[in-house]
């Protein structure tokens, strides 16, 4: 498969990733080869095999049901380029 | 459980165009915030209301580096509703993250269960009046994380964000395209609701969007979804339009209406539905296009890294299974079969859980479903309403209510006094039996004193005696005047016995 020019600058905009239209072309062609290489690697039978989530047999870590953090609003707006009032601040988003 | 009331299935709506008739397929995805103390992936608290940013932990606000760790009880949550829908539960269930862009969610993806759900399929049957009901399917359940809050008018260019809902755990409740009209969608999110609530898995609060839904309307023409359920093809039904986020019952009922036929006059011009999502004003009464959202529908979901595959033991699940609540459906028919109620009396009593055990709490001190219902239903509810009270805030208790149907039972109070004794224990307090012996409530049962009454009634009254003897009717009159000279309290089963016996009738 395949990446052109078009679907590069589409997946780019998605990840909100800011790529020169110069760049563009080789992008592409990096994203092509990286999909080629998937391909090549979906030509092995894994038939019945389950996949693979962890190296380790581990199992997924649960908290209990308690509240054991917040309550530092002014540590979570610290970074935030405009803050107010308690909230983040950023330009008018309406639907 | 549901064996001793048999359902009947309703009709579908029918809306008539231009040219032709026309039938709606619904299916609906209701986000149900989970009950919880802390959210999905992190500590912090799910408490509404508090200031803003402050129940937002560095996970929730996706600061590098920060790892989610999950709320076992969220899970147990997401089973509990699962077995209460009669679903399969997924022992091996999985996370993905969906991923677009927008200021109240700081991740740049919503952690879902697109691949993998912790529920598979079950059902809800839709009351949709006594003897009438829709078996609707279940598709799935799955867990995910809330978004936060936009406020868009504290400031003309600017919009303020609260992290508070952020990460807060939701259930999805997905349903099949089962539901064949407005009425039944509604009926749809009440049962559903009401489950939940009986659960005690999501509060159900639509005000505050503990409970939102989507709704999915196609419209195809009569016969068409017969053959759909014949082979679950989609092929033959219409193109779904996705209402988006609506949270009262009044507002999901006038969207699929107005949907519905704006998709009948496209057809009807002959022109092609398209398959989109759309947002319903509740101040106009339309839906109109978000294109914005078309876009963003790319999702590139892909298996989360951070977490691994959730697994729980069948063990778990079973005991869960173990301490499930009875639900709508058993109660009331337990209270049709068990107490003796109308079907219509047991839904009234069932529709809240909290109502349900006021009623429960009622009978277990007076022994009769019959009366209580009655009592509850009308006497209290009445009041209740009068008052603009929800039964939490009942001035009444169960004891006290439960004490006053006693004292007619055992014909110490007669129907009439019992209505005085009801209003006095409301508004004053105390306990009915000490009540009424303090302010000389009692019917008179002592025969001496009741037969005194009809005695001096028949002396004072030589015409009305020569009329009853010719008409055994008119008993009732002395019978009345007697019980008024007692001032309500002589028991009337027994001065009508006197009277009758006293005149030789």
């Amino acid at each position: 498969m395949s990446i052109d020019i078009d679907t590069a600058r589409k997946v780019a905009h998605l990840a909100r990733i800011a790529v020169a239209e110069e760049n563009l072309p080789k992008l592409a062609q990096d994203l092509s080869g990286i999909l080629t290489f998937m391909e090549q690697l979906n030509e092995v039978d894994v038939e019945g095999v389950e996949p693979m989530t962890s190296v380790t047999p581990m199992r997924l870590k649960r908290r209990e049901d308690v509240v054991t953090d917040g309550g530092y609003a002014e540590k979570i707006l610290k970074n935030a380029p405009d803050a107010r009032e308690g909230f983040f601040a950023v330009p008018k988003v309406v639907e | 459980m549901l064996d001793h009331l048999s359902y009947k299935t309703p009709e579908p709506k029918v809306i008539a165009g231009a040219k032709a008739d026309w039938e709606l397929v619904i299916g609906m995805e209701v986000h149900a915030q989970v009950s919880s103390n802390a959210k999905l992936f992190s500590g912090a608290s799910t408490g509404f209301g508090a200031e803003p940013n402050s129940h937002v932990a560095f996970v929730d606000a996706a600061m590098p580096g920060m790892l989610p760790v999950i709320n076992e009880f969220c899970i147990a949550q997401a089973v509990k509703t699962g077995l209460g829908l009669k679903a399969a539960i997924n022992l091996r269930s999985a996370f993905d993250r969906k991923n677009y862009f927008y200021p109240d969610l700081p991740q740049g993806y919503q952690i879902s269960q697109l691949y993998h759900p912790i529920v598979g399929e079950g059902e809800i049957l839709v009351d949709m009046g006594p003897g009438v009901a829709r078996k609707v399917r279940i598709e799935r359940i799955h867990l995910e994380q809330d978004a936060g809050k936009s406020i868009h008018d504290m400031d003309p260019t600017m919009s303020f964000v609260d992290l508070n809902r952020t990460g807060v755990a939701l259930m999805e409740i997905v349903s099949r395209p089962d539901i064949r009209g407005p009425e039944e969608a509604a009926a749809y999110v009440v049962k559903l609701r009401q489950i939940l609530r009986y659960l005690g898995t999501c509060d159900g609060n639509m005000q505050n969007g503990n409970l939102r839904c989507d709704v999915n309307v196609s419209v195809c023409r009569p016969g068409q979804y017969e053959k759909y359920q014949e082979t679950q093809d989609f092929s033959h039904l219409g193109t779904r339009c996705e209402l988006k986020n609506m949270n009262s019952m009044r507002f999901i009922q006038a969207a699929i209406d107005y949907e519905a036929r704006r998709q009948i006059a496209i057809l009807e011009d002959g022109g092609v539905v398209v398959q989109e999502t759309r947002l319903y004003d509740p101040d106009k009464n339309e839906t109109r296009s978000m294109r914005s959202k078309e876009e963003a529908h790319d999702y590139r979901y892909f298996p989360c890294p951070d977490l691994l595959p959730l697994e729980i033991e069948q063990g778990w699940v079973d005991g869960i299974a173990a301490a499930m609540p009875e639900l709508p459906d058993e109660k009331k028919a337990r209270f049709v079969d068990a107490l003796g109620l109308s079907e219509y009396d047991a839904s009234v009593l069932t529709a809240e859980v909290e109502n349900a055990d006021y009623f429960e709490a009622v009978v277990a001190v007076c022994d009769d479903g019959k009366l209580a219902a009655n009592w509850v239903i009308n006497e209290l509810f009445g009041r209740l309403k009068k008052d603009g009270a929800e039964i939490d805030a009942s001035p009444m208790s169960p004891a006290q209510l439960g004490g006053i149907i006693t004292l007619i039972k055992s014909g110490d109070i007669s129907g009439k006094i019992a209505k005085d004794l009801f209003e006095i224990v409301y508004t004053e307090g105390g306990d009915p039996a000490e009540i009424v012996t303090a302010r000389g409530m009692k019917q008179v049962t002592d025969l001496g004193a009741i037969e005194a009454a009809v005695d001096k009634i028949i002396a004072e009254s030589p015409a009305e005696v020569e009329k009853a003897k010719a008409n055994p009717k008119l008993v009732g009159w002395f019978v009345g005047q007697v019980i008024k000279a007692s001032g309500g309290k002589a028991n009337p089963a027994a001065v009508k016995e006197i009277v009758a016996q006293k005149l030789g009738i």
